[in-house]
This record gives C-alpha cells, structure tokens and sequence, in this order.
C-alpha cells in the first residue's frame, strides 16, 4: 500500500500544471499524536502532498516510462497551520524538465487562501546516479497513483 | 549589448543564492561552489535550470560540470582520464590546479577535483561564454 497524500485531483493540464485537494480529518490516526492536545497538519505531510502533486505531474509528462524521486526540497515556507476540517490545495507547475530531471513551483492553499510555496526538484533516476541499475518495473507510478489522474486522461491513449 | 562581468556575475550570484539557501555575501568569486557553498549533486542540476532561465541560455548535459565522463571511451579508458579527458577537463576549469590529479588521473577522483575546486569565478566565466 501506498501513502497516499492527496484526495483527488481537480486539474490536471499534461506538462503544465496540475491542482490536488487533500481534506484533513480527524479520523487520521497522525493527527492524534501531532498533537494530542492540539492536532495540526505536519508540514513535512504538506510538503510530501506537494511531492505527490508534482510528482504525478512530472511522471505523466514522460508517460510514467521514468522513476521519479523526489530530489531536493528548494523551497519549503509556510505561514499558517492546517487543523483538521481544512481542506489544502496543492498548486503545482513545472518549471523545467529534461531526460533527468524536473524542478516545479508550488502553492499551498488552505481553505482557498495561499498558505504556503514549495519548490522541488525531482530526478528521472535511471538516467542519473552514474549509470546505477534499479529494477525494470516502475515501482514508483503504480496503479494508486494512475488511477488519481485517471479522469483527466480518459481519451488520452489509445 | 553583451553584459558586463558584474550584471553576469550579480545573476549568477542570485542562481546560487536560491539554489543553495547561502547568504549573498558567501557567494564570492573566490568560493568553491560544493566546498564552500555546500552544493550537492541535485543543486548542480538545480543551478543549471535557473542559469538557464536567467540567461535564457541551454546547457547541455556534461558541457557545464563533466558528470558523465566515464560513459565516454574517448575520454576515459580503464578508469583512467585519456589525454583528451584531461584536456576537457581542463577547459571546463580552465583556473583549475591539475599537478596532483596529473599524476593519477584517475576518473574516480575527478568528482572530488570538482568539488574541491569549482568556484564562483568559473561558473561566471562559463556563462559569459555562453551569453557572448
């Protein structure tokens, strides 16, 4: 099973930008001790709902045919915190991409206001790491993450 | 009109301020941009993708730091750097100092050769090149 960070996709515009949704309930067992007292949203969750957002969006521009990491985290602000019963937009666009890598920008939104900017880069790792081997299969983009951006794509191929 | 050394050099200086989070006055001429400044592998990739969009350049794989010498028989046969490795190295460093790795070019130190010594200044130099 994969960790899956965000809900749903609300757009979704192939090798330009795509906007997820990711409601924050109470029913999630990190928010019990994130903090018992006080349970707010962990940025680093944020910042991987971010990575998810981007990172379908990097995959899908190169058909899901590369692995795709998460590379570096270049920019990670935010200026408020996420309760649950928020719900967060993740905004994300590619800035570049070549054969082995992608940076994107991003906007974090809580309850329609920006809250927050997340820069990444991610690497296309068969075609880094001095020529390293990793396994055939695609074990980033498996079936959980298609399926996300499914509807956007209906029509696409074949 | 072509830029001066200092609109280039302010441009590269505000590339390496974002992409590695140092403080504008850490990036001198003079720092070595792993050594001083702390670049890893993944920010050389991230300074070439806003040099790129600052200078409104292209800079091909391998052309700004020789990442990918060792796919390359012309330039490195049994492990060691040929001469014409070692002449491109040379040129894509052209302040570097090259008496020790002279000795034993070695293409498994040419990593740390670059880090050890790829300044400021050479990127600067680079990229005047490129907007000439």
């Amino acid at each position: 099973m994969r960790w899956i960070w965000i809900d749903r996709f609300i757009e979704f515009e192939p090798l330009q930008r795509a906007v997820a949704i990711k409601n924050v309930s109470l029913a999630e067992e990190h928010l019990h001790d994130h903090w018992e007292a006080f349970p707010i949203q962990p940025a680093s969750l944020m910042i991987e709902g971010m990575a998810q957002t981007a990172g379908i969006l990097v995959g899908q521009a190169r058909d899901f045919k590369e692995k795709v990491i998460l590379a570096k985290i270049a920019k990670a602000e935010f200026t408020d915190i996420v309760v649950p019963g928020d719900q967060i937009t993740y905004q994300a666009q590619i800035e570049t991409i070549t054969t082995e890598a992608a940076s994107t920008k991003g906007v974090v939104l809580k309850n329609g206001q920006p809250i927050g900017l997340v820069d990444l880069m991610f690497s296309h790792i068969d075609q880094n790491l001095a020529g390293a081997k990793f396994p055939e299969e695609n074990f980033v983009f498996t079936g959980q993450f298609e399926r996300l951006i499914a509807p956007f794509l209906e029509g696409r191929h074949g | 009109m072509p830029m001066t050394d200092d609109e280039v050099f302010k441009k590269v200086k505000e590339a390496l301020v974002e992409a590695l989070s140092v403080e504008e006055d850490e990036v001198t001429l003079e720092a070595k941009i792993s050594a001083d400044l702390g670049a890893e592998s993944i920010d050389y990739l991230d300074i070439i993708f806003r040099l790129e969009k600052a200078f409104n350049i292209k800079i091909q794989r391998g052309e700004l730091f020789p990442d990918n010498l060792q796919n390359n028989p012309e330039y490195v046969q049994n492990s060691k750097l040929t001469p014409a490795g070692l002449a491109l190295l040379k040129q894509r460093m052209p302040q570097g100092d090259f008496t020790e790795f002279e000795k034993d070019p070695d293409v498994n130190k040419v990593t740390s050769l670059f880090t050890s010594q790829y300044s400021v200044q050479m990127l600067t130099n680079y990229v005047k090149t490129k907007t000439a």
